[in-house]
């Protein structure tokens, strides 16, 4: 969010961001490894103009301490805090929804016993956020933090309710598709990862110029949960699943043969 | 079997909620024994302060040894996890309470590992605050930087511990790393 608005006139049209995302997505810059992650100067999203580095990033062998990962136990995570819906007077307004998938690493090893941390917007597409100025209501009940630890086959699972879409100054008419933010640890402290989970069939994010700077499809394709039939469950909520999958990850002595 | 990395997406405006707890930035206990003060300001690339950045370090202990102790989030003031995180405030300025850590590795200078996420910062950066000594001078990755750019990455010791700014864009750009690939290296 801006600190200063801008009339809605002087900023630019959407058909003048989705033409700026046009554009890059056919720059040959764009191709290779490097459009597996999003684009860090990414001009359709106005607030990293001066806030990328403009020098590439700079390849080093992790060290000891990059090779491990903090450790999170059930001390420091309580159960309740994985289901959203609970902990105030009522029941929050909105779809409710299970969102599941596993963590894995980039050989497909489950990421065990590490945190997953969430926030999102409530139905109506407000945050719990000082800074949030959207004039959609507030839920009572309805904070839209949640944490927990995947499981020993890398599973992670939250109660929810489904985000609404919501308005940003980035240019004139700008909606952010609806969304889960997420947060992730690794086996390693290099696989740290913060990221956000879409809906699938969201009209918005063709238009959204964060989802698109991942100028590969597929690469941005991995950001949209699927709707699963057996993750809904009888008179209750509908399910989504996203699995989420960490760079790289620590060799071990089996792997490397694997790798060789 | 390589899969694919999900990429990552700007931590945005709206974590305040989500990611700060309790005793975040306190990995000990301000003015505890031995405690001391990482701190420093988040400058975008117009020099001004950047309000909204969330910053983690993960550390060694001061003999250089790495913690498997769980406990980052609900502190009990005893045991040292290595992990703490904290948003900048109006002025752009983060500070963590939290021992110096050792070397991990011999004739390797010690580090604090650092990642930093903004709104505006498409995805999350990685860096290292150095402590400054002789081992600086003999470090293959550090000699491998122009001078200029390795003193971004050197922490400034001060009064009460040490001073590491974080410049996202500019003459002065803090060093950034990937480490992408180079598992396969690992001996
Ligand atoms: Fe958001």
């Amino acid at each position: 969010m801006s600190s200063v608005p801008v009339p809605a006139s002087r900023l630019p049209t959407q058909t003048a961001i989705s033409a700026e995302i046009a554009t890059l997505h056919q720059d040959p810059r764009c191709a290779g490894a490097a459009q597996q992650r999003p684009r860090l100067d990414f001009a359709p999203y106005r607030s990293s103009l001066t806030r990328h580095p403009t020098k590439d990033l700079h390849h080093v062998d992790p060290e000891t301490i990059e090779r491990a990962a903090p450790c999170f136990g059930h001390w420091d995570v309580d159960p309740l805090e994985a289901d959203l819906t609970i902990g105030h007077a009522g029941e929050p307004i909105g779809e409710r929804i299970i969102v599941t998938g596993r963590v894995l690493d980039g050989h497909g090893r489950p990421v065990q016993g590490q945190l997953v941390e969430v926030w999102q917007a409530n139905a109506g597409g407000r945050y719990v956020h000082q800074g949030d100025q959207h004039p959609a209501p507030l839920d009572p009940n309805f904070t839209g933090a949640g944490r927990t630890l995947t499981d020993d086959a890398g599973w992670y699972r939250f109660t929810t309710i489904k985000p609404g879409p919501y308005p940003w100054r980035n240019h004139n008419n700008a909606w952010r598709p609806a969304h889960v933010h997420f947060s992730l640890f690794g086996t390693d402290f290099t696989q740290r990862l913060v990221t956000q989970m879409y809906f699938p069939g969201d009209p918005l994010l063709a238009l959204d110029p964060i989802y698109q700077s991942i100028t590969d499809p597929e690469a941005r394709g991995r950001l949209v949960a699927t709707y699963d039939h057996d993750v809904t469950t009888h008179e209750w909520a509908t399910g989504y699943r996203w699995d989420v999958v960490l760079s790289g990850g620590t060799s071990t002595p089996l792997e490397q043969e694997d790798d060789q | 079997m390589r899969l694919a990395p999900t990429p990552g997406q700007t931590v945005g405006p709206f974590f305040h909620y989500g990611l700060p707890y309790d005793g975040d930035r306190n990995l000990v206990p301000p003015g505890s024994t031995g405690s001391i003060a990482l701190h420093g300001v988040v400058l975008d690339g117009a020099g001004v302060a950047v309000p909204d950045a969330l910053i983690e370090v993960w550390q060694a202990r001061p003999d250089g040894t790495v913690s498997r102790e769980a406990g980052s989030i609900r502190r009990d003031g005893w045991a040292f996890t290595g992990f703490g995180r904290t948003s900048t405030g109006r002025d752009g300025r983060y500070v963590f309470s939290t021992l110096e850590p050792g070397p991990t590795e011999p004739a390797r200078p010690a580090f604090w590992a650092i990642t930093v996420f903004a709104r505006g910062l498409l995805d999350g950066l990685f860096t290292r605050a150095y402590i400054p000594g002789p081992d600086i001078d003999i470090d293959p990755f550090l000699a491998s930087l122009p001078h200029e750019r390795r003193a971004t990455m050197l922490a400034q010791p001060g009064d009460r511990g040490y001073r590491f700014d974080i410049r996202l864009q500019g003459q002065d750009e803090t060093v950034f790393l990937r480490f992408d690939g180079s598992e396969r290296r690992r001996p």
